[in-house]
């Protein structure tokens, strides 16, 4: 052998190996039909919307990739049209947490079980915000003028993430509120702008103007430790002079929103591992951390294992809540 | 006089050779969009999105709203032609404009649309310009229970008024409210009325059901009557384009009452389809003309074409000062803004002069574009009018079923399309009004979030509805509105008691 074949051997090799797992595992055969189970404009949309552009921009894959939207019924819409589509690969389904939450206290024709779960890519935070010019400094203060039991606390949409948490306010803080469910989370920060409300727990970037344009403020944010410093969003603040709710005496530990991403049911691991791939690779780009970073979420991937051990945590924890305002459908 | 200043920075920004090109390109796509039914706006602006992420922030949301006024104006062309509304709003120009079409005068019908839509949309620019920090604490006032009187005052200058029976218009209401109801529900967040059909979670969509009853209604009903079979010899005139631009200013009190209707909606934020309703609903009830119409009146089409462009317009400032869409295609802008690396808020006017301003310029220029890229097309659009009737008909059939499919992409809306058509025949034929059910569709489900909302804020009591001077003022105006034709009804009979109803076939033919 001389030194020229060994050379293109290893060179080949090299190549090879690059390209393996691309050569091996299965490739999708079609255009992707991108679902987001969202109207268009919000948090679901603009990140199916992002994972396209970026996949797009860097040939991730052969194939062209399409969006559409899904958002009836907060979401149903979608999740039944992926479990109308399985064993179809070239269908993503992008959602959140809703996608088991909703099953629990709705009778929608689906379950996250019919479902393949990809990853949950990014988690929104929540925060207590209330009206700029309200009386009240700290959580603490905000719990004590709540006991009066005539604060408005608005969110969007009824018996999902949004209510979830205000029951566990309720329980951790001993104080009753009547909650107001609207359409989306940019109806409600408008809401409290207005004074028609006392406060709600909008994820930053769905108040991030409010703030900045001081109609409204955060009192505390329901992370385990305080959000990561970032630009300053008003003169003198940023995320991270939030104090956390468990600092100021409001004890839940953490409540979060990840994004998730899904394909059909009954596709094959090949399929799933070929999908699991493209969003690491997503992930690794300059203008995921962008987004992440504009939209003020958390950079997370959760996978395989993992995915299923925190939707299960999660599962369970809500059905706890649901189960004691008497939501859980039979 | 600030603002002044901006403005004339704004329009260094937007009269550019490239924005300029951006505005005819935007324009042309949206007059394309909007001619589409099933397209639309929202979904042609969100189509485009993509394309804009590596523009400047200002190019891309002059394309975008560009884009915008092209489908505000290219939806009105299918509503008078083909009776097929392109867009949610533009629902009541069907009403005058398609028998003016009908009746021969295409070119007529399409130029004052045409004319004032522009003349809606520049007024709504103006009060974007002059008043936008008032406008801005002026929507900050509404909560859910002025919501609520809004969408009543919407309903009250709608019903009740001549033509069709009161009971008939109640139970076109009633069936439109049970159609708004379906799938969930925002408050309760359970599903309703989906009959054990797991797509309809969904809702039911408002192209599919406009498109049915409208284009296949108004098809079958054609069918039977023959004397709709034949093709409109309608003569191509330029200069009846000019002449009907030149009619406008005759109409100029229908035209201001209907612009200050399209602000006050678009602000509010009751959306350009609420607002086109109640234009066409209040100019009716106070035109002197107001018996006749829906036969092909000139103020039925000023009225509502009016009202939704500065409706379209005055929803964008909304959306840029407090962050709240005043439209669908305004939400879809508002990601794009996020994208961007804006976020729209109080702050975007102090933060992004530029952006705002160059935005606020490329209105006023982007509109005039607008206008006359449309007016040429009119007697192209017109033409379309002596395609006989053999020919056209199965072309509105294909368009109907592509554009109830391409909604979201569901066979289902295909079949419930044209359930929608077979109800829309029933309609006319048992001279039952299409108007109410359709404002319950659109509106319904709106109005009724915000009155249970109200009813939870409240604890139950409807105190709430008087509870400050706004809301009392429009609840109020809203109810006086609704009584109106019952005491003017039972004024006449005092004055001569036992007159026998005149006419009947002339109010026969006011149902539309």
């Amino acid at each position: 052998m001389g030194r020229t074949s060994i050379f293109l051997l290893s060179a080949a090799a090299t190549v090879l190996a690059g390209t393996m797992p691309a050569l091996s595992a299965w490739q999708p055969q079609k255009p992707i039909e991108f679902v987001a189970t969202a109207g268009p404009g919000g948090g679901t949309d603009n990140l199916a919307r992002a994972v396209q552009n970026i996949i797009t921009k860097h040939k991730l894959t052969e194939q062209p990739i399409v969006v559409v939207n899904k958002g009836g019924g907060s979401g149903a819409e979608g999740y039944v049209y992926g479990k109308a589509s399985a064993g179809d690969p070239h269908k993503v389904i992008f959602g959140t947490s809703n996608a088991w939450q909703q099953p629990l206290v709705s009778k929608v024709a689906f379950n996250y079980t019919d479902l393949t779960p990809i990853a949950a890519m990014a988690q929104d935070e929540f925060l207590l915000w209330v009206k700029q010019d309200a009386p009240y400094k700290t959580a603490g203060d905000y719990l004590k003028a709540a006991s009066s039991g005539e604060f408005k606390m608005g969110g969007a949409q009824s018996k999902d993430t949004d209510e979830v948490l205000t029951r566990m306010i309720e329980k951790a803080g001993k104080v009753k509120l009547t909650y107001i469910p609207f359409k989306s989370g940019a109806e409600t920060a408008v809401q409290l702008a207005g004074g028609h409300l006392e406060s709600h727990v909008n994820n930053p970037s769905e108040s991030l103007g409010q703030w900045r344009g001081g109609t409204q403020r955060p009192l505390c944010v329901f992370s385990p430790k305080r959000l990561p410093q970032g630009p300053k969003v008003t003169a003198t603040e940023g995320w991270s002079d939030v104090p956390t709710c468990v600092e100021q005496g409001l004890d839940i530990k953490q409540y979060e929103q990840p994004r998730t991403v899904w394909l059909p049911g009954k596709v094959t691991p090949d399929q799933a591992a070929f999908y699991v791939d493209l969003m690491k690779k997503v992930q690794a780009t300059p203008e995921w951390k962008d987004y992440i970073e504009k939209t003020s979420q958390v950079d997370t991937f959760l996978t395989g294992a993992e995915l299923e051990k925190f939707i299960k945590e999660d599962l369970e924890h809500v059905k706890q809540v649901a189960g004691e305002q008497g939501w859980l459908v039979k | 006089m600030d603002n002044l200043a901006e403005l004339l920075h704004g329009f260094t920004i937007a009269v550019t050779v490239p924005h300029l090109v951006l505005m005819a390109v935007g324009v042309l796509l949206g007059i394309l969009v909007g001619v589409l039914p099933g397209l639309g706006a929202p979904n042609g602006v969100s189509l485009l999105l993509p394309l804009t992420f590596g523009m400047q922030p200002v190019s891309a949301i002059i394309l975008l709203s560009s884009m915008y006024w092209g489908a505000l104006f290219g939806g009105s062309v299918t509503s008078i032609l083909f009776n097929i509304p392109g867009e949610p709003s533009s629902v009541a120009t069907t009403f005058d404009g398609y028998p003016m079409a009908r009746d021969g005068r295409p070119t007529t019908a399409l130029a004052t649309a045409f004319g004032s839509a522009a003349i809606g949309a520049l007024i709504g620019v103006i009060l974007i310009t002059f008043l936008a920090s008032w406008v801005a604490q002026v929507a900050l006032a509404f909560g859910p229970a002025e919501y609520f009187a809004v969408y009543f005052l919407a309903f009250a200058s709608f019903v009740g008024m001549g033509g069709a029976a009161p009971i008939k218009t109640v139970v076109a209401l009633a069936i439109g409210f049970a159609i708004a109801a379906i799938g969930i529900d925002t408050v309760s967040g359970s599903v309703r009325l989906t009959m054990g059909v797991d797509e309809l979670v969904k809702g039911v969509s408002f192209v599919v059901a406009v498109m049915g009853l409208f284009g296949i209604g108004e098809l079958l009903v054609a069918v039977e009557e023959e004397f709709h079979a034949r093709a409109v010899s309608s003569k191509i005139d330029w200069r009846e384009v000019f002449r009907a631009i030149g009619r406008l200013p005759q109409h100029g009190v229908a035209l201001l009452r209907s612009a200050a209707i399209g602000c006050w909606m678009g602000i509010t934020p009751g959306g350009p389809t609420a607002a086109s309703f109640m234009s066409y609903g209040i100019a009716r009830r106070f035109s002197r003309r107001g018996r006749y119409f829906g036969t092909g009146e000139v103020e039925g089409i000023i009225s509502p074409e009016t009202a939704d462009h500065a409706a379209g317009t005055s929803a964008l400032l909304p959306m840029l000062s407090l962050g709240i869409p005043g439209s669908a295609t305004a939400a879809v802008m508002m990601g794009g803004l996020m994208i961007w690396g804006l976020n729209p808020g109080p702050m975007l006017f102090v933060d992004q002069k530029d952006f705002v301003w160059g935005l606020i310029a490329s209105m006023y220029v982007g509109n005039i574009v607008a206008v006359a890229l449309v007016l040429l097309t009119v007697p192209v659009f017109a033409a379309l009018m002596r395609i006989p009737f053999v020919v056209i008909a199965p072309l509105i059939v294909i368009i109907c079923v592509v554009g109830a499919y391409s909604v979201s992409n569901s066979y289902l809306d295909v079949v419930m399309m044209l359930g929608f058509g077979v109800i829309g025949y029933l309609f006319k034929k048992l001279f039952y009004p299409l108007a109410p059910l359709v404002l319950a569709i659109v509106i319904g489900d709106k109005a009724e979030d915000a009155f249970r909302q109200s009813m939870l804020m409240s604890k139950g009591s409807l105190g709430i509805f008087f509870a400050n001077k706004l809301v009392t003022c429009l609840i109020v105006a809203g109810i006086a509105l609704l009584l109106l034709p019952l005491v003017l009804q039972l004024a006449k009979l005092w004055r001569k008691p036992a007159s026998p109803a005149t006419e009947p076939t002339a109010q026969e033919k006011v149902i539309i």
